[in-house]
């Protein structure tokens, strides 16, 4: 209900995604949840409008946006369906290190294929005993020669097997722990490399997650990102940048599953009158209403401090990221209530939106981790 | 560089439609039109053409300055330039009309390729200008077509017709008016593209400037004046005959026989 002033670029960005929405994800997300599939037809779609590039600078291709055109698309995307605007953001979150991270020769080779949409990325972080304790990996990147040979493994990877770009982080010196991480780009092509087992998910079923297997995986040397021993900062930097991001798709899941049950509860009608005029209908429209509207103030806003260059994002961005996400939570879980029998029913879109919005609150850094980064940050800011 | 030119038509959103109660024509000016759907399979037909063999590609269309949105819309597609006919005494043209404007026009862009167009409009659904338009400029016109390749410097164009397809070998330039069912993904507006656009504004031609008088275009100029519009109520009536098989087949053979069918 609150009217942004957007600008002329941001509105058009706005419509453009809504008219991708309409005709080539609205009448199929719900059977390619079903399916559990990722069809090439909406992925093509948004690379043909040039939508992969947003955030790559202009002078690789991009339009050079920030953060806040980012959560805009995002967000959008998100109400046509989640699945694919993960699919969309997780490339974000894989060409993030090459364009804060890379060397000249990095960006110029890898950026205007991602921008163009013809290059899909991924970042992978996480391994089966490292989740939240990031600090755990075990994956090693050791240096012979021109060569790094990596061994090891990433599990619950976005994009993994449909992305041809992948942001690894590696122990380059295991003694040194955190600070002996490295950031490396993968190509899919890479010999030793390979995708091990395909997720089966509660939802973002139209999003890929699966394993990444290193089996002395031989890289040339200038595939390091930055220097050795600045993966956990590259990777950090990353997560602060995208955090809006999931914020922005939260947003989007629970717009979207208000307005589908509002719509619902107009006109069903149950002892002769519409359900909405009950005040227990109408009362949880209202919140829902009001908690959606604060999420997306809050998102924007940080957003907005990310883009006027702010250096101490990582609290606020972990605030928007899991205000907005419980809020999609319990958005999604209230709009099957306000649906009865028809919301639990998977004719409706509700029961996905509730699927799709869990995720939200672990991945990225589940928001208990979330809070710990911005307890952290409470004791610099008012100490 | 060689181009292609694409006429594409704007057209009312279906149950939006006004008709002038005096002409019987459609009232486009006060409308919200929209890119006339067939027009965007001739339209993604010109873009993969161009990316294939480096053509340039023009857009043009006859309306009132309230096509202009769909113009851009077809630069954001990847057309390279818009041209826009307008001029009052354009109003009311039926199809010929519309055909003798469009060519004008298009001489002037000579020379050109290939003239690319819609099968029909989802508003008239005459299908008459691709023809129309090839027959003022002198050139063969194909219809229906599904697929274009250039092959030892002529075009092989395949089209469907009511028994399957056909193969036709063809030089430079002609009309070809697209399938509507030639492609299974259509691409979206470029955000590039809609933000460049923004900026340009489409060459506009006025009946003057092609050199056209008030009696060949308008309701003056066109041979079809639309009498009235009703909605035509097809009742078909079956006839039940009775009898043995032998007698039933002797009756059905009488009046095929009477209605010269066998």
């Amino acid at each position: 209900m609150l009217n942004y002033s957007f600008s002329e670029e941001q509105k058009i960005l706005i419509e453009l995604i809504t008219k991708i929405g309409e005709e080539y994800i609205k009448p199929y997300a719900l059977k390619w949840d079903e399916e559990e599939i990722l069809e090439e037809r909406p992925l093509k779609a948004l690379a043909d409008a040039d939508l992969f590039g947003i955030i790559i600078p202009s002078e690789y291709g991009g339009l050079g946006w920030g953060c806040l055109e980012m959560c805009l698309a995002i967000e959008k995307l998100s109400y046509y369906c989640a699945g694919i605007s993960t699919t969309y953001a997780a490339t974000f979150l894989g060409s993030y290190p090459i364009i804060l991270f890379g060397n000249k020769e990095q960006k110029e080779k890898y950026l205007p294929e991602i921008a163009k949409g013809h290059k899909i990325c991924a970042f992978a972080l996480t391994e089966p005993q490292a989740g939240s304790d990031a600090f755990a990996i075990k994956t090693i990147a050791k240096k012979e020669g021109d060569f790094y040979y990596i061994n090891g493994m990433k599990h619950f990877i976005t994009n993994g097997g449909i992305a041809d770009i992948y942001i690894v982080i590696a122990l380059t010196d295991p003694s040194k722990g955190a600070r002996g991480a490295s950031a490396f780009l993968i190509e899919k092509n890479d010999p030793g490399f390979s995708i091990g087992k395909k997720e089966k998910k509660l939802g973002l079923r139209s999003s890929m997650t699966t394993e990444l297997l290193f089996n002395d995986c031989k890289i040339p040397k200038n595939r390091l990102i930055g220097k050795e021993g600045m993966g956990f900062i590259i990777a950090l930097k990353t997560l602060d940048f995208g955090r809006c991001g999931v914020g922005a798709q939260a947003i989007g899941i629970a717009q979207a599953a208000m307005e589908v049950s509002l719509k619902y509860a107009f006109y069903r009608i149950q002892f002769g009158q519409p359900v909405y005029n009950f005040q227990a209908v109408n009362h949880t429209f209202a919140e829902m209403a009001t908690k959606i509207e604060a999420a997306r103030a809050l998102v924007y806003n940080v957003a907005k401090y990310i883009d006027n260059g702010a250096k101490d994002v990582s609290g606020v961005s972990s605030m928007a990221k899991y205000f907005a996400t419980d809020i999609a939570m319990w958005v999604t879980e209230r709009a099957i209530q306000m649906m009865g029998g028809f919301g639990y029913m998977r004719d409706y879109p509700v029961q996905k939106y509730f699927r799709d919005a869990k995720c939200l609150q672990i991945y990225e850094g589940t928001n208990e981790i979330q809070k710990n980064i911005i307890a952290r940050e409470l004791l610099k800011y008012y100490k | 560089m060689n181009k292609i030119i694409v006429c594409i038509k704007g057209v009312p959103i279906p149950g939006t439609i006004k008709v002038d109660s005096e002409t019987h024509t459609l009232k486009r000016e006060s409308l919200e039109l929209i890119l006339n759907p067939n027009d965007r399979v001739a339209i993604e037909m010109a873009i993969r053409l161009k990316e294939i063999y480096d053509f340039k590609v023009i857009v043009i269309s006859m309306g009132p300055p309230n096509v202009i949105p769909i113009l851009k819309h077809a630069y954001a597609l990847g057309c390279d330039e818009m041209i826009l006919l307008s001029d009052k005494i354009f109003a009311g043209s039926d199809t010929l009309a519309t055909s003798l404007v469009l060519a004008k026009a298009i001489q002037t862009l000579s020379p050109y390729s290939l003239i690319l167009t819609g099968l029909k409009s989802i508003d008239g659904e005459t299908a008459q200008v691709p023809p129309e338009i090839g027959a003022l400029l002198e050139i063969p016109s194909i219809t229906n077509v599904k697929k274009l390749f250039k092959q030892n410097g002529f075009w092989i164009i395949i089209r469907e017709n009511e028994y399957g397809e056909e193969e036709l070998e063809l030089s430079e330039p002609f009309v070809a008016s697209i399938n509507s069912h030639t492609f299974d993904y259509l691409r979206p507006p470029s955000l590039k593209r809609l933000l460049e656009v923004k900026k340009i504004e489409p060459v506009i031609f006025t009946a003057n400037e092609l050199g056209l008088s008030p009696e060949q275009v308008g309701l003056k100029g066109s041979p079809t004046q639309v009498i009235n519009i009703f909605e035509k109520k097809i009742e078909a009536k079956g006839t039940i005959m009775e009898g043995s098989p032998q007698e039933l087949a002797e009756k059905l053979i009488r009046i095929l026989k009477t209605k010269d069918l066998i």
